[in-house]
């Protein structure tokens, strides 16, 4: 396994001392991820004669940007290069270089756009796309099979499916089994799950790309209104406390049919302790009706470089090295990560490692951004206004329209009527 | 017959106390000897007990260094707060002079102060000391709240000093520096002892400050590496190991309290009832 | 002989200060100072991206304060959790510091057993009863549904109704052995004279308890209960660890904290920590006042 120091030093082979310098890097903090960067990040300092520090920050997000805005807001040097969650850039960006004029157009041309649209605040272009990620809906192709079931096309098909084998596989035993589950706890993995169930109903992006609040639609009421129906009928009512991890731990011990997760637990499922072990499909989330469409939420990470670097031109060589297409592709092919650059999901290695990246590719390439960039650094505050709604509702706290009511007037209010 | 069932009653309710002090700690210890699916099942005892979780605790992370780290932190706050507290405590316990009451209030106060009201402040002064990512500006941290809980508590012992001993001292002509090191110290050992290990314990469980002041995983103490620790990927939480890791610093607390219980329960006494 | 008296006195009095000096001194760069900086904050718009372009606003951030229903949501749930745990702290308290101060074999294990749950660190009991009340996994609902207390495993940490509740369990769990403590110490230095005189006077144990027990114990007791609840109101990782900022349980200082650090709020979240150091210092007082406690005794008997 890989061994896990903090602060790792890259010697660097044969260069004259005067001519180094060091840049220290903030990507990942544990397992594979941290290997795969750490690797990478090691390979640039050898080929361009520098060193690289790898500062390990906490693997958990909401910890890990209240320390970048920390870290920052005190204008310090002690990280160069750092790793963004895909919601960060409007909130970071007035302490980040902007990249544009070091990028050329053909290393932009292959990148998802969406991403490129992502990391541009106010013209700048304060991020480059690194890895990406979308929401998925993991299925029990044995359970399916055995109940004579499709593979749902829409939330209503996935409920009626997921209630009719939840039934029949109580009454022959397995009390423990549930329909549904996905991430409902009050925190940023609600605002991702609820997005998509709003998106695939066609009813916004919470806040659109104008500044108008799309909270309070019919297409809104009907998502969230659905979805507090499954709660405590196909999906236990735990799911309310329910993170990525919790949710997996539900499926992959055999006692849900369909969840919502991130690409991250395919591998998962398939490891050797695994009991649904070659038993589970991926699929895309469903439609919200015979009209809605396919939504999944963007995710992913970028690597920006800090405005306090007192090394900006070799923290940006090291951007553009670990974000370049052959390195993508080694992350790709041995940690599963989802490239930004289209022509990789047509490379034969690539999907011999992945085979859902080609399936999928369109949900990765179309995947539905949150509002972070419309909304800038008040993006937090908007999220948190969501994901609180959502869950009263969810948790039968408050009824559908009193809820988004009071949501559309908050967000209003924390936008200034749109003007953000 | 009534009295052998007033016996039983008690004995009942001793082991509800029991049970309900120490279950949590062994569930703890079970999950920390259960790896992979096993965990997921609520067995009382794991089938086939394994260690792979404490080993993987300390190959995966400095967890070595950030028990050391805690040691020192913990050490030093101790050590400066027993200094200070003392000379202070002289002075508040042993002097009449104007004022004092009010310092005594004004200490109690600044053991009431939420520590998210400091946080921000306390940033920028580690900042500009340089002190940041450095244990030692945790430990200059941690003395808001082990340093007024010191005094107060040293104050109450120095209060109770026979007023003879100083007097005989001050008729000898000697001042109140050595006042202070030759007559009381030597009596305030057992004092100071609990005390300090009142610190240590508040220390050593620190959380808010030593996740907002250090930044690498080798300047972390232990509740905040336990409170990071993560799986293979970033949203994989291993409980086994959370809870091998919590079994681990857990342990010397227990022994320090199993070995200083009496002294514990009077510097408790000490610090609240005679307050 | 009198003048040489008076300067004594004084020499001490001066002494007394030189001694006070690196106390006052540290108390004031460590607490003083970041406090005056977080009041300071209050009335400005500072926001922790760009704190140099800040502007003085006033008892703005306060008006805004007093109209947020979440803040109140907040204050709410303090009171209760600072409410109900003390009170059943307290209770549970008494009762296991009576029956530790019976005579009987294994008292010191005892004690010691009790002392586990306090020496825990914080962060660690949490993570600890998260695990034991997983709705899928955990061994509290394994154990209640196998003596058929409840019908299906039931969401503890989730559910609006219950989330409070376990917080309050967990913090129960943790201090109430710090409670029997100090009421144990209490109870050990009364006299037995009193009650083998109760017995001569017929008075039955409950009586006993009500009539000497309790009003001999009382002022340690009071101020047992005040350090502890400045510690209950003050609570914020029991929450952040258990629940996250679910509203449900957010507490003043994870309301403060989530203004101040993940909004970035700095004016607003140094309002919401000044309005918790407020709230604090309140209790405080009516504690003192109300619960006669003699603070700072005379020195040097």
């Amino acid at each position: 396994m890989v061994r896990l120091v903090a602060v790792l030093v890259a010697l660097a082979l044969g260069t004259p001392a005067s001519a180094q310098v060091t840049v220290a890097i903030s990507c990942g903090a544990v397992g594979v991820e941290f290997q795969l960067c750490r690797e990478g990040a090691e390979t640039w300092a050898r080929e361009t004669g520098n060193r690289v520090e790898l500062v390990s920050t906490p693997a958990g997000s909401t910890q890990r940007l209240a320390l970048y805005q920390q870290l920052l807001s005190a204008g310090s040097a002690d990280i160069d290069v750092l790793q963004l969650d895909v919601v960060w850039p409007g909130i970071l960006a007035r302490n980040l270089l902007d990249l544009s004029e070091h990028v050329e157009a053909a290393e932009l041309a292959p990148v998802f756009p969406a991403l490129v649209q992502n990391n541009t605040v106010d013209g700048a272009l304060v991020a480059l796309p690194w890895f990406t990620n979308a929401g998925v809906l993991y299925f029990r192709r044995d359970l399916l099979e055995k109940h004579g079931h499709a593979v749902p096309e829409t939330w209503a098909e996935l409920t009626e499916t997921a209630t009719r084998i939840m039934q029949a596989e109580r009454a022959a035993g397995a009390d423990r089994m549930w329909g549904f589950v996905f991430q409902g706890r009050a925190y940023e993995g609600l605002t991702v799950n609820a997005l998509e169930w709003l998106h695939s109903h066609g009813g916004g992006r919470i806040v659109d790309p104008d500044g108008s609040v799309t909270v309070n639609t019919p297409h809104a009421i009907a998502a969230i209104r659905q979805a507090a129906g499954w709660v405590g009928r196909i999906t236990p009512r735990g799911v309310l406390n329910y993170a990525e991890e919790d949710a997996r731990g539900v499926f992959q011990s055999g006692n849900a049919v369909f969840m919502r997760n991130w690409p991250y637990a395919w591998p998962l499922m398939n490891a050797e302790d695994s009991a649904v072990r070659g038993r589970v499909g991926v699929a895309l989330l469903p439609k919200g009706g015979p009209d809605g469409q396919h939504s999944a939420t963007l995710g992913g990470e970028q690597l920006a470089v800090s405005r306090h670097s007192r090394n900006p031109e070799q923290a940006i060589s090291l951007v553009r090295y670990l974000t370049s297409a052959a390195e993508q592709k080694r992350r790709a092919i041995i940690g599963g990560f989802n490239p930004t650059l289209r022509p990789l999901y047509q490379d034969a290695e690539v999907l011999a490692a992945n085979p859902f990246f080609g399936e999928l590719y369109d949900t990765f390439l179309n995947a539905v951004p949150r509002p972070s960039a419309v909304t800038g650094r008040r993006y937090n505050q908007v999220s948190a206004e969501f994901w609180n709604a959502v869950h009263a509702v969810l948790a039968g706290q408050m009824a559908v329209e009193p809820a988004l009511d009071r949501l559309e007037r908050n967000l209003a209010r924390i936008g200034r009527d749109g003007r953000w | 017959m009534k009295r052998i069932l007033g016996r039983a009653a008690f004995f009942l309710l001793v082991l509800a106390i029991v049970a309900y002090t120490v279950f949590p700690f062994y569930w703890a210890i079970v999950s920390s000897l259960k790896g992979g699916a096993a965990l997921f099942s609520a067995d009382a005892w794991p089938s086939a007990p394994e260690w792979s979780n404490y080993t993987a605790v300390f190959q995966e992370q400095p967890f070595g260094r950030n028990i050391l780290n805690s040691v020192i932190v913990a050490g030093s706050v101790v050590a400066l707060s027993l200094c200070l507290g003392v000379t202070a405590a002289y002075a508040l316990g042993r002097v009449a002079f104007r004022g004092r009451k009010a310092l005594l209030l004004v200490i109690l106060g600044v053991s009431m102060f939420p520590q998210v009201a400091v946080l921000s402040g306390l940033f920028e002064l580690i900042r500009v000391l340089g002190l940041y990512n450095n244990l030692f500006g945790l430990t200059l941290s941690y003395l808001i709240f082990t340093l007024p809980f010191t005094v107060w508590v040293l104050t109450t012992y120095m209060r109770e000093m026979p007023v003879e001993l100083e007097e005989a001292a001050m008729m000898d002509g000697a001042g109140p520096f050595v006042v202070l090191t030759r007559i009381f110290l030597p009596l305030m050992g057992p004092a100071m002892a609990t005390t300090g290990l009142l610190a240590f314990i508040a220390a050593w469980n620190e959380f808010l400050f030593a996740l907002t002041f250090t930044l690498t995983d080798e300047m972390r103490t232990v509740p905040v590496a336990i409170a990071l620790i993560s799986g293979s990927s970033s949203f994989e939480l291993p409980w086994g190991r959370i809870m091998a890791a919590s079994v681990i610093v857990t342990v010397p607390l227990i022994v320090l309290v199993l070995v200083f219980q009496r002294r514990i329960v009077s510097g408790l006494t000490a610090g609240a009832v005679k307050g | 002989m009198v003048e040489q008296v008076g300067t004594i006195a004084q020499q001490r009095r001066r002494s007394a200060w030189l001694f006070l000096l690196p106390v006052l001194l540290t108390i004031a760069a460590v607490a003083g100072w970041p406090l005056a900086r977080t009041i300071w904050f209050s009335l400005t718009d500072a926001r922790l991206d760009d704190m140099a372009a800040t502007s003085f606003i006033g008892l703005e951030n306060y008006l805004f304060l007093a109209r947020d229903p979440e803040w109140w949501v907040a204050v709410r749930n303090t009171l209760v959790f600072a409410g109900v745990s003390v009170t059943l702290e307290t209770l549970l308290g008494i009762i296991i510091a009576l029956v530790l101060n019976a005579r009987m074999r294994g008292r010191g294990v005892l004690r010691a057993a009790m002392l586990i749950p306090w020496a825990i660190p914080t962060v660690v009991s949490a993570q600890m009863w998260g695990w034991m009340l997983h709705d899928q996994y955990g061994v509290i609902n394994e154990m209640l549904l196998s003596i058929g207390l409840i019908a299906e495993p039931r969401a503890w940490t989730a559910n609006y109704s219950t989330a409070l509740a376990a917080v309050i369990a967990v913090d129960v769990w943790k201090t109430t052995p710090f409670m029997a403590l100090l009421t144990l110490a209490a109870l050990q230095l009364l006299p037995n004279e009193l009650y083998e005189a109760a017995e001569i006077d017929g008075l039955g144990p409950v009586g006993q308890f009500f009539r000497i027990t309790l009003p001999l114990i009382w002022p340690a007791l009071m101020v047992a209960i005040i350090f502890r609840t400045l510690d209950a109101l003050r609570v914020f990782d029991l929450m952040y660890v258990l629940t996250g900022n679910s509203r449900a349980t957010a507490s003043m200082s994870v309301y403060a904290r989530q203004q101040l650090v993940d909004f970035q709020d700095v004016g607003y979240g140094s309002a919401a920590a000044t309005g918790l150091f407020l709230v604090i210092a309140v209790v405080t007082a009516l504690f003192i006042t109300f619960g006669r406690v003699r603070l700072g005794a005379e020195p040097g008997r």
